[in-house]
């Protein structure tokens, strides 16, 4: 259905290589927008390599990014930040002795003029922060509390609600359970779905089975760096998933 | 009884963030009690306040940059050798007749390229560690200084040069007597902790510099140049070196080979003291003011009481074991759930 329109963001023919070491090769993926792509694949299948092909902090070393049909140049995680395609890392990316709301606009932060100088808003980071917050359901005590004080689970919403705070239209995830315990995958979950209905495209990389089956409308899985399998979460199983991940069709 | 834990358990919670942020200020105020009542006629005297200032001046300017270089999980060893050298480089242009003008910005311009020095060799260089690159410029700088002033003092300079580590604001109008002046470094200061106050907590540099020392990867993902603001960081931290050594300057009038040797680990002493963290992120500039203090205070009141050197020596390094164990117990408390 949504194959007929541009995909939101699409990858074509992405090679990297680390001096003689070749981690993709020819590597093509495409998500539309308030779709859910899960990218599966063992370890050092180049999953994170592409990711981070994805959101700029690499370089490809050929082949081509297209984003809302345009072809970028991505040079630094800045490049894709402002063309909404945000990532959301595995170690999560941020810092602990900095409190939620600065986190979330780490970088990027609101501020106010004095005279000539620019200072920071804080009032305004918090009220952005808790109206972001609430828009995504996450609960925490206060955005004023420090990111090292959270649980796991609320890092992992940090780090989404971090991801989604300046319109992305494009959410990567790594990993994005895999830290987690147990009562807090289903909200993060919850979470990746309401991502997709505000016509968010996520694309999400995972080892479990669980989170790919409950949230992604369609799967690809790398095999050493390449394009193995790819096919729509209804015409698939489990079994079948974890097959293409040891490389079996 | 669980209502007990619980009352405590919160009680807990609600004095933590003020013990974390002032409890250093609590410490420096038991100590100046203490010597209030061991010299009660002395210690807190116009004059040995305002000693007291006039001795951590310059010291406050190191710990100062010190402490940012800490904020980012660094380290500068070689505060102490730009100041020799800024103050080397400043008695030469000074002898050499220069206007009081370009003699008082010397040091200054001096201890920033020092520190821009540091900062690219740092990053460029790709050294494992800070460490290794202020190490060796520990030894570049004060032998650079030696080189440049024959490893002789130089003494002598005119009173505009000289203004701010020996000038005094006269209180007179305000009804003191004549004894009851300002020292112009104290009033610097206040005003240069007042800056860099508002810089690491109210501006974005500074924001992105606590980031960097709490995680670096996040400052890089969220597309903040971390080798720039290092390169900014260590720059200033120089910079503050500089003013540290036109201070030193104007006390006491001379360039000389000695100066500011081990001050380095002064500085150092006194942002650990005042609650700064090596594994970065952690620390605030009201803390490096009270761990200078402290140190300072400390100075004077053994000095008052003829307690020989050697026994400061000691003092200071149990009082620096001390604060960084209360800090480890207070964060066990904190983290108590």
């Amino acid at each position: 259905m949504s194959s007929t329109i541009n995909p939101l963001l699409e990858a074509k023919g992405i090679t990297k290589y680390f001096g003689t070491i070749t981690a993709l090769e020819n590597v093509n993926l495409k998500v539309h927008a308030g779709e859910c792509l899960g990218v599966v694949g063992d370890n050092g299948a180049g999953k994170s390599t592409l990711m981070k092909v994805l959101s700029g902090l690499y370089k490809p070393s050929a082949g081509s990014l297209f984003f809302q049909g345009k072809e970028e140049i991505l040079e630094s995680p800045r490049d894709s930040q402002n063309l909404g395609l945000e990532m959301v890392y595995q170690d999560l990316a941020l810092a602990g002795n900095l409190p939620i709301g600065e986190n979330i606009f780490l970088g990027r932060e609101p501020t106010k003029n004095l005279g000539f100088i620019k200072l920071l808003d804080f009032n305004k980071i918090k009220e952005l922060t808790n109206a972001h917050l609430d828009k995504l359901k996450i609960n925490v005590k206060s955005a004023d509390q420090k990111v090292e004080e959270l649980s796991g689970g609320q890092r992992q919403a940090v780090a989404i609600a971090r991801s989604t705070a300046f319109n992305a239209k494009v959410v990567i995830m790594d990993e994005p359970t895999a830290a987690l315990a147990i009562k807090e995958v289903g909200k993060v979950l919850d979470l990746i779905n309401s991502l997709k209905k505000t016509g968010v495209g996520v694309i999400v990389i995972s080892h479990r089975m669980d989170d790919i089956f409950t949230v992604c409308d369609r799967v690809m899985a790398l095999f050493q760096g390449t394009n193995f399998a790819e096919a729509n979460l209804s015409n698939t199983s489990r079994d079948e998933v974890i097959g293409w991940i040891m490389g079996k069709k | 009884m669980e209502d007990k834990d619980k009352k405590i358990e919160s009680l807990h919670l609600k004095l933590m963030p003020y013990l974390e942020k002032y409890g250093i200020l609590l410490l420096l105020v038991i100590m100046i009690l203490v010597m209030h009542i061991l010299q009660p006629d002395v210690f807190l005297s116009w004059r040995n306040v305002t000693n007291v200032f006039k001795q951590i001046s310059w010291q406050s300017m190191l710990a100062l940059g010190v402490f940012m270089v800490i904020v980012t999980a660094g380290i500068d060893l070689s505060v102490g050798s730009i100041m020799m050298l800024s103050l080397m480089i400043l008695a030469v242009v000074a002898k050499a007749g220069a206007p009081w003008y370009i003699v008082v910005i010397t040091p200054l311009i001096a201890g920033f390229l020092c520190g821009l020095f540091n900062g690219l060799g740092i990053t460029l260089l790709r050294m494992p560690h800070p460490f290794i690159m202020t190490l060796g410029t520990l030894y570049i700088f004060r032998g650079t200084g030696n080189l440049i002033s024959g490893g002789t003092p130089i003494s002598g300079f005119t009173d505009e040069v000289r203004y701010l580590g020996h000038g005094r604001i006269d209180l007179q109008w305000l009804g003191l007597e004549k004894s009851q002046y300002l020292p112009v470094s104290l009033v610097l200061i206040a005003i240069v902790y007042i800056i860099f106050w508002i810089f690491l907590n109210h501006s974005k540099t500074g924001k992105w510099i606590y980031a960097i020392g709490g995680n670096p990867n996040a400052a890089r993902a969220s597309g903040i140049n971390v080798n720039k603001i290092l390169v900014i960081v260590y720059s200033l931290c120089g910079f503050l070196s500089g003013i540290g050594a036109l201070i030193l300057a104007g006390r006491t009038d001379s360039g000389y080979p000695n100066a500011g040797l081990q001050s380095e680990l002064d500085a150092i002493a006194a942002c650990i003291i005042g609650g700064a963290s090596f594994f970065g992120g952690r620390g605030t500039v009201l803390g490096v003011f009270a761990g200078v203090m402290i140190m300072g205070i400390l100075r004077n009141g053994l000095n008052l009481m003829d307690v020989s050197s050697f026994w400061q020596q000691v003092l200071i390094g149990s009082i620096i074991v001390l604060a960084v164990y209360i800090d480890v117990l207070r964060r066990d408390l904190g983290t108590r759930k």
